[in-house]
């Protein structure tokens, strides 16, 4: 059943909705919340998932049900070939224990009372290993030294702490039960870049060193491509876009994965000035109530007359592992559709936004448009 | 739909720049503690039409810095030393009714959160409306009308309808488009924006980064973006101020900085962040320890116990002073004894991955 070619962790159409409770009493519902409406991904053993989107687009609520965190409302968590949900108890307990999870705010998910020492041997006493007093405080001391902090920080609060170290006290903590799986939310965005660089390269090791798998949480695109072997896109709820991470960042292939990077600014002025910015009409829909046909349609530059306002598409393999779920896909791919300005689809679709400084033209199939060509500024 | 391209009164000397800032210092001082030179010793300029950088990372002094030249630091606790001139006009010790008046005509600021710095309990197009009428002195009728533009120019849809809206009811982006709207009220002649976009989403960040370019270039505004985001700084900043521990390290133009950093620090900082348009393979490399490692300046190089490249004349026991903010070439200014070199001089505008290191 543990064949080594079955991925770690396998999610199955998981939608996870939530009430909108109105009224007096907040008992009336008046509609849901779609966080995560139909998700499928495989994760194989010792890589890393990159999960990226928008705020409220749903990553860390598919996180939490892939721990059951909150309980999905549909859909199956498959781990290491057993179904999730078909455990309780003393099996529940051990599932769990092979999945941690690290969290974006170091700070708010440390019991500030505790010290050091007592916060990386609490898991350990609480699943009964570590091998007695003396087996738990050499234990501590080896996942301090793991994470490159001091013996001496055992005594201390994580108060006392910069941010990148009470991160890695969270790590710690986290790999303390030698997990299998690390779902790490946002593990970095709170940290200064030359701290979250430490950070980075201590996850990298840690896999390498422990064979972990990572299920990485992030806004950060530029994060999320050094960090992934593969890469989803969500964006309300559904992954619009899945490959392997240089795959998806040479030819990205989905509307909005393209405005989506095309957003990220490099940290070079050469590259700046010359690339195109796909700027996006509007803001992002509520998922309480998500556009029909292609959610993305109400801000996508590609949006056709046919099939985009009124047929959902499904994810469609492209390439070998490369999945992308748009009606249009091979035509943006091979340039035969334009892309529309911000401002025009605004108009269509009752949306404003400002004029763009790259209108039209945008070459379809590369990241960093006419690199050797500068465009004008104004 | 463009800005008319009017430079506003009395700015017509290009020679005179819109923000000088000079030798700025604020220190806090509360009773029972230690008082902390937050900003120690900065000096810069703005001119119009011109957008400079202030980096750094958490805690060097970059708001301090916006708030001492806004005027809008506590009364107590606080001493703030240097100059600060807006179009030659000296703002420290100004009184607060000039302030007042400066602020929302000649200078505006925008925060990194909207939310704290709208009143919630006042529609958007009232809280517009309200800065034309105290600023433009417009009419009530005038002031509206004028708002809707301005909401409009700033790219919120339906402005009209927005303007009856709360701050509650609008969006992360709309929000701080309210925001900019509101500081644009009056074209003032200096705008700072502290991480105008760390709150926002990154398509949200491109329409808004946009927003602040053609404000730039249509109007002349003086910019002062303060932000973490190299990237930010690279699409946007003419010139460039790194920052840290409350000086001012490393001055250069955007492509100098980024293509040859001198400080070890701003080469370190460069050589931290994952770049989206470089392969998987390409490691980080971070500066060791954290902004909390920092010495105090009297002491040495505040940067010292982070850098590769210090040595025992980085300290000021050793040198006999402490590290100054030297001339390094055309358009450069650094703070460094044993700054990053490159050996042969590649052309303006080569990358600086990994540069130096
Ligand atoms: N417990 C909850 N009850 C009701 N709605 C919720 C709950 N948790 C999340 N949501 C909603 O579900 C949607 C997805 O939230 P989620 O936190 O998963 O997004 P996210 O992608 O992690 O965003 P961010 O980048 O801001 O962390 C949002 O609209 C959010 O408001
Ligand atoms: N009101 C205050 N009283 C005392 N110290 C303060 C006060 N405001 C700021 N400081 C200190 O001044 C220093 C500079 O703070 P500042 O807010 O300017 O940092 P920053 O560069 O804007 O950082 P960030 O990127 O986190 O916004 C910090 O060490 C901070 O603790
Ligand atoms: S299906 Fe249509 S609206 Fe959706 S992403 Fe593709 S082109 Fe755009
Ligand atoms: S002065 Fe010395 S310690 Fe400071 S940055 Fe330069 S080499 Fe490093
Ligand atoms: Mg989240
Ligand atoms: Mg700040």
């Amino acid at each position: 059943m543990t064949a080594a070619s079955e991925p770690l962790l396998r999610v199955e159409g998981l939608q996870v909705h939530f009430p909108i409770r109105r009224g007096l009493f907040f008992d009336r519902t008046v509609g849901h919340v779609r966080a995560v409406d139909g998700v499928d991904l495989a994760i194989d053993r010792g890589t890393t998932y990159g999960l990226v989107g928008e705020s409220g687009c749903g990553k860390s609520t598919l996180g939490r049900a892939v721990l059951r965190l909150v309980e999905p409302t549909a859909g199956r968590v498959v781990f290491d070939g057993t179904d999730v949900a078909s455990l309780g108890g003393e099996p529940l307990r051990h599932m769990r224990r092979r999945m941690q999870m690290v969290f974006q705010d170091p700070l708010g998910s440390l019991d500030p009372r505790q010290d050091v020492e007592s916060l990386l041997s609490e898991p350990l006493q609480a699943h009964g290993l570590g091998g007695g007093k003396a087996g738990i405080a050499t234990r501590v001391r080896e996942l301090l030294d793991a994470v490159g902090l001091p013996a001496a920080a055992m005594r201390r609060y994580p108060h006392e702490f910069s941010g990148g170290q009470r991160q890695r006290i969270g790590i710690a903590r986290a790999i303390s039960l030698e997990p299998d799986l690390l779902i790490a939310d946002e593990p970095v965005s709170a940290l200064d870049v030359s701290v979250q660089a430490q950070v980075v390269n201590l996850l990298e090791e840690l896999q390498e060193r422990l064979g972990l798998t990572y299920l990485v949480i992030a806004h950060d695109l530029a994060v999320v491509r050094h960090i992934s072997d593969v890469v989803g896109v969500m964006y309300l709820g559904s992954l619009v876009e899945q490959a392997p991470a240089d795959a998806l960042y040479d030819e990205p292939l989905h509307p909005y994965t393209r405005a989506l990077m095309s957003a990220v600014p490099v940290p070079d002025p050469v590259v700046e000035e010359r690339r195109a910015r796909i700027l996006l009409a509007g803001d992002l829909p509520s998922p309480a109530n998500p556009p029909s046909g292609c959610r993305f349609h109400t801000r996508c530059p590609w949006r056709q007359e046919t099939r985009c306002d009124d047929e959902a598409p499904v994810l469609r393999e492209l390439a070998p592992g490369h999945l992308v779920s748009c009606h249009w896909a091979e035509e943006i791919r091979d340039g035969v559709l334009r892309p529309k300005s911000a401002e025009e689809v605004a108009a269509t679709q009752g949306v404003s936004v400002r004029a763009t400084g790259a209108d039209g033209g945008f070459e379809p199939d590369a990241l960093l448009q006419g690199v050797d060509e500068p465009i004008e500024r104004r | 739909m463009s800005i008319e391209a009017m430079p506003p009164e009395g700015a017509l000397r290009s020679d005179v720049p819109v923000l000088e800032v000079e030798d700025l210092s604020v220190t806090f001082t509360r009773r029972g503690e230690q008082p902390t030179r937050a900003v120690d010793g900065v000096s810069f300029s703005v001119s119009a039409g011109e957008t400079i950088g202030l980096v750094g990372e958490s805690g060097c002094g970059k708001s301090v810095t916006s708030l001492a030249v806004m005027g809008l630091l506590p009364k107590r606790g606080v001493q703030v030393g240097g100059s600060v001139r807006l179009a030659g006009t000296e703002l420290l010790g100004a009184s607060d009714r000039t302030l007042r008046r400066l602020r929302g005509s000649e200078m505006a600021m925008v925060f990194q959160d909207p939310l704290s710095s709208l009143n919630p309990t006042v529609p958007i197009g009232t809280q517009v409306t309200e800065v034309l009428v105290e600023h433009r002195e417009m009419g009530k009728r005038e002031a509206a009308t004028e708002a809707t533009d301005l909401l409009d120019r700033v790219g919120i849809p339906d402005p009209a309808r927005r303007l009856k809206e709360y701050p509650h009811q609008l969006s992360g982006g709309m929000r701080q488009r309210a925001l900019i709207a509101m500081a644009l009220a009056c074209s003032p002649r200096l705008l700072i924006a502290d991480e105008p976009t760390t709150a926002l989403d990154v398509t949200i960040q491109a329409q808004i980064l946009e927003l602040l370019r053609e404000l730039v270039v249509d109007s002349g505004t003086a910019l002062v973006m303060i932000t973490h985001d190299l990237g930010v700084v690279a699409g946007l900043c003419d010139r460039v101020h790194v920052m840290y521990a409350g000086k001012v390290i490393e001055t250069a133009d955007r492509y100098e900085l980024f293509a040859r950093p001198r400080q070890p620090y701003t080469g370190g900082l460069l050589a931290s962040v994952p770049r989206l348009d470089a392969g998987r393979g390409v490691p980080l490399t971070p500066i060791r320890g954290s902004a909390r490692d920092a010495i105090p300046w009297a002491e040495g190089c505040a940067f010292a116990p982070r850098c590769d490249n210090a040595q025992d004349d980085c300290l000021t026991e050793v040198a006999g002073s402490t590290v100054p903010l030297e001339y390094d070439g055309p358009g450069r200014e650094l703070r460094c004894r044993h700054p990053l070199s490159y050996p042969q001089q590649t052309p303006a505008g080569a990358t600086a991955s990994g540069a130096g290191r």
